[in-house]
């Protein structure tokens, strides 16, 4: 795993998100209220909705699609629905953030 | 000649067994009472509000005096008794009074313990049992110094809460670690303490009272490790002691209490015994449920009946100091054969914890938050497997299926036999059955019938749920459906606090109104918004995190994360100039869909998020704005071609159409707004299926209001008619005022009228022209901050992090 720097704290706003294009797929990158930052994959496993454009609440997202509510923390669905969206480790030094990737592995390939 | 019952006690367990056999049996017996309280019959349970001045004793009575009279029962007050002639079947009280029994009823209660310190018979150490002791503390009170409670349970809790509610200073000493062990764990106790400490009353744990000190009267208290507390008030709430002494003297076989089979007859056959100076089963108890089933064995017993045997169930802990929620039943000791569950959030103080024995609930501890007390104690009581829901038990019963936070669903989905009232046994099914067939419709026949939350109250909520769910809206309980699991305050509720406290921020609706979470959630976060947006147009700042995506980038998303884009056509009219820049735009980026909407204008569909801006460049160039066909506010005006072309057309209803598009676009509103108008009662603008619709006659125009053609159809009602455009425009804009003042967040326009009444909207925005003129100047007013077009301030670069994404890794980038 390789950490890429992906910007600032302030690029993203208080209780909001932002996307990051990987060649893996997006990911969302999620600042909550308390300043803590977290990444997910950006896909929602119903179908499919971006998770970075939904409603930051606590340390979870609630889907632009279809309200499926998701930890932040865990990556999980959260009450009655079932699935998980991956987790990304996030390190935030000086105020810039790096997500932690695999990305070296496959464009070695 | 009827049998001669006497009883011995006059307290909650007897109260009980005598409407049960009175109900049974009336006839049957001939009946004495022996109270060595100087009273009748009350609700003990109930001293704690009375110390603490939210009720009065009168309230707390459960038989006042007239009812003995009724049912010709001749009541001792203040008489104890002292002697039980067995063999003569007789009974003496203190004063000599001696009567004679077929059948006695042992029911003396308990007594409270006093630990045996120096001083501690000292005037002003007091024990906390019945009224003489509230009686006693409030006079302490009065001074408003220094009470030290001796004992962390419950009762010294509540005492504490009542004192310091009356203007004492207070201290709570417990000998053990944590605040009340027996029923809580140790993390539920830690957040207790803090709750009480909140409350300015100081706990001291593991304090173990050596002494009591003071010369003719309390002083202090001294502790083993030597620390001195000064005090003028001690209470000693460490626990109560079975009341067993006329027993004993009379011979009967004595253990911890009155020893009683499970029909709660005791050693002697034509003697039995209630309350918490039974023991039944091994088991001696403290809280009324079990006291209850108690009372109604022995009813049966007397009545004659052969079937009816006490079984034994534990009872849920809860407390009565208003604010502090916990709940407790069951076991939940650790063990190696014991698996737990547990949430907490440390930000508002809550913590569950659920105790599962083989997939069973074996017990269940809540502190914070305790609304699914009764779901859990229902699962642990039959047993149910919880491995199927293990994930989300905790967050309780709300999210089994469905996924539905509504508390009437959560109680509507609860079986008929779940206990709602813990005190009196009471299950869903009675309750139910029983505001049906009696046809009860207030909260009071219903705890005259059934009982439920006639004790201690904290069932009324459910209660109340369960008329709602039995009733419908005929049924208005003061209990209002909050506004989200955030909060237990409904829309209305915040609406009115938000004005009346003058609060004009999220964060500061949510300190000021307890939310319960630390910022909210999907549902409640639009809708202050909205409400603060509705109330402050001049001074809050919108919080676009607290809004849903479209109207955060001002298109509308699709299901495969593209966005749709409408220009407004006003009033549905367009030019050739107008669809050749759509054509243009449609062209450069490749718009995959264009269809003609249901409201009079053109969607392009499927365009990419990064590309909003540009197309909205291009879009505005041609002089579109925003068709906010994403809004809880405007969306279209539909119009017909009117008196302008059309052979039966009264009036231009499309130029009334456009005006009042231009007029109004822009103000957010609850829900969304769609308006109408047609040139004649033809009616080709479906004007009579609209929120607002407009129908022209040769008179002038006819304004109608609360349509719905979506979810629900319904036609219009007719608001009332008009003269002239002015006042068409002057009346629509003043309802959609009162509407954005009084909506509820995504409640359409047909909703909120129902609620408020037809007559009520016509008389504040039509017939009355001074509230009609201040209304449309809100709006207007309102309009100044809100008619800016969102696409071309997003062309200029506002938000700008919203469409592109933060980063983007490349392979080469990834290689490095
Ligand atoms: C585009 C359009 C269908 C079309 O191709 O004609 C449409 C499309 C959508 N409608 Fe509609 N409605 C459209 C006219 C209507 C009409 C007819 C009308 O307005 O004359 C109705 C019935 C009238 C009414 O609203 O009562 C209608 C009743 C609904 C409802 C049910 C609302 C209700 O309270 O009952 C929804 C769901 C909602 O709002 O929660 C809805 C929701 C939607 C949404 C926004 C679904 C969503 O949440 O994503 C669709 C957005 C698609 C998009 O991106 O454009 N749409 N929708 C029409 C846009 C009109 C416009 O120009 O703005
Ligand atoms: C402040 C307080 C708060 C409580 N809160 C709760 C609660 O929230 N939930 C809960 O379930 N329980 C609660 N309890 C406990 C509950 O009140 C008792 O379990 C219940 O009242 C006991 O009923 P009983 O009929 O057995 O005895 P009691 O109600 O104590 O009645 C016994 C009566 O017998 C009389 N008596 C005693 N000896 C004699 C004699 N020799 N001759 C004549 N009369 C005699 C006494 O004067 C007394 O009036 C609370 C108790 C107190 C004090
Ligand atoms: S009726 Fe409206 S909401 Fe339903 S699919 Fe069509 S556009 Fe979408
Ligand atoms: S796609 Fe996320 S909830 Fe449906």
């Amino acid at each position: 795993m390789n950490w890429f720097d992906i910007g600032a704290i302030d690029d993203i706003p208080l209780r909001g998100a932002r996307c990051v294009a990987t060649p893996q797929g997006r990911i969302g990158v999620f600042r909550t209220a308390g300043d803590t930052i977290y990444a997910i994959e950006d896909h929602c496993p119903h179908r499919g909705g971006p998770l970075s454009e939904g409603i930051v609440h606590g340390a979870s997202v609630t889907c632009p699609l279809h309200n499926w509510v998701f930890s932040l923390e865990t990556g999980q669905a959260q009450g009655p629905d079932e699935g998980s969206v991956k987790t990304i480790p996030v390190k935030v030094v000086n105020g810039r953030i790096s997500l932690g990737l695999d990305l070296a592995a496959m464009a070695a390939e | 000649m009827r049998e001669k019952l006497v009883i011995i006690g006059n307290g909650m367990a007897p109260g009980r067994m005598l409407e049960h056999l009175l109900e049974a049996a009336p006839d049957r017996y001939q009946i004495t009472i022996f109270n060595a309280e100087p009273r009748v019959n009350y609700d003990r349970i109930m001293l704690s509000p009375v110390l603490s001045g939210e009720k009065t004793f009168e309230e707390i009575v459960i038989h006042g005096d007239g009812w003995y009279v009724e049912r010709d029962i001749m009541l001792y007050k203040g008489h104890r008794i002292v002697a039980i002639d067995r063999a003569a079947k007789t009974v003496t009280s203190e004063h000599g009074e001696t009567v004679a029994y077929d059948k006695l009823v042992i029911a003396t209660g308990s007594v409270p313990f006093i630990i045996p310190v120096p001083g501690s018979d000292l005037p002003g150490v007091i024990t906390y049992r019945d009224l003489d002791d509230v009686d006693a503390m409030l006079l302490a009170a009065q001074s408003r110094e220094k009470a030290v409670v001796i004992g962390g349970g419950l009762l010294g809790l509540e005492a504490a809460a009542g004192l310091k509610a009356r203007g004492m200073d207070v201290t709570v000493l417990h000998v053990m670690p944590t605040l009340m062990e027996r029923q809580l764990d140790a993390a539920a106790g830690y957040l207790l303490q803090k709750a009480v400490e909140a409350r300015g009353i100081e706990v001291l744990t593991k304090a173990n009272t050596k002494a009591i000190l003071g010369e003719g009267r309390v002083e202090g208290v001294e502790l083993a490790d030597g620390t001195i507390i000064p005090a003028t008030l001690v209470v000693m709430a460490v626990g109560i002691r079975p009341n067993v002494a006329v027993a004993k003297e009379a011979g009967l076989e004595v253990g911890r209490g009155i020893v009683t089979d499970e029909k709660m007859v005791t050693s002697d056959p034509d003697i039995l015994s209630v309350g918490e100076c039974a023991e039944v089963g091994g088991n001696v108890y403290g809280l009324v449920a079990p006291l209850y089933e108690m009372a109604r064995t022995a009813a049966a017993t007397l009545s004659g009946s052969q079937d009816k045997r006490f079984v034994h169930s534990d009872t849920p802990t809860k407390l009565k100091v208003t604010g502090i929620d916990l709940y407790s039943v069951g076991d939940f000791a650790d063990g190696e054969d014991r698996e737990e569950i547990v949430l907490r959030d440390a930000s508002c103080g809550i913590y569950k914890r659920v105790i599962l024995k083989e997939n069973r609930v074996i017990g269940t501890v809540l502190f914070g938050e305790t609304s699914d007390g009764a779901w859990f104690n229902d699962l642990k009581k039959k047993q149910t497997d919880v491995s199927e829901m293990r994930d989300t038990l905790i967050f309780g019963q709300a999210f089994q299926g469905g996924g539905n936070a509504d508390p009437l669903a959560a109680v509507a989905a609860l079986a008929d036999d779940a206990e709602i009232c813990g005190c009196n046994g009471v299950c869903k099914g009675k309750i139910v059955s029983t505001v049906t067939s009696k046809g009860l419709t207030s909260l009071d026949d219903v705890r005259a019938h059934t009982k439920a939350s006639a004790s201690c109250g904290t069932c009324t909520g459910l209660v109340e749920q369960l008329m709602r769910l039995s009733l419908g809206d005929s049924y208005n309980p003061a209990a209002v459906q909050p506004m989200c699991s955030c909060t237990d305050l409904g829309h209305d509720d915040v609406r009115r606090l938000i004005k009346a406290k003058g609060l004009k921020t999220i964060p500061a609706v949510m300190q000021e109104l307890e939310w319960k979470t630390s910022c909210g959630c999907a549902k409640c976060r639009p809708a202050l918004n909205y409400y603060l947006v509705a109330d402050w147009p001049d001074e809050y700042a919108d919080d676009y995190q607290s809004r849903f995506v479209n109207e955060r980038v001002h298109a509308n998303i699709q299901k495969d994360g593209t966005y749709s884009v409408v220009p407004r056509m006003w009033g549905g009219m367009t030019s050739s100039k107008e669809l050749r820049a759509i054509a243009d735009v449609v062209d450069k980026f490749a718009i995959p869909a264009v269809k003609v909407t249901g409201g009079q204008r053109i969607d392009m569909l499927g365009i990419r998020k990064e590309d909003l801006p540009a197309v909205w460049a291009d879009l505005g160039e041609a002089g579109f704005v925003s068709g906010q066909a994403y809004a809880k506010g405007l969306r279209t005006v539909k119009t017909c071609v009117g008196s302008d072309w059309c052979r039966f057309g009264t009036q231009d209803s499309t130029g009334l159409g456009i005006r009042i598009e231009k007029f109004m676009w822009g103000s957010w509103t609850p829900a969304k707004v769609k308006m109408g108008v047609s040139g004649c009662p033809r009616n080709c603008a479906e004007a009579t299926c609209k929120d607002v619709g407009v129908i022209c006659v040769d008179s002038g125009f006819e304004i109608h209001f609360a349509g719905a053609a979506g979810l629900d159809i319904k036609g219009t009602e007719i608001l009332g008619s008009v003269k002239t455009e002015d006042e068409a425009l002057e009346v629509i804009v003043a309802l959609t005022q009162m509407y954005r003042e009084q909506g509820r967040y995504l409640e359409r326009i047909y909703k909120w009228a129902k609620r408020i009444g037809t007559e009520e909207i016509r008389r504040q925005v039509l017939d009355d022209f001074d509230r009609r003129k201040a209304y449309f100047d809100r709006f207007v007013f309102s309009q100044k901050f809100a008619q800016v077009d969102p696409w071309s301030e997003r062309v200029s670069g506002k938000d700008k992090h919203e469409f592109q994404p933060m980063a983007a890794l490349s392979l080469q980038q990834a290689a490095e």
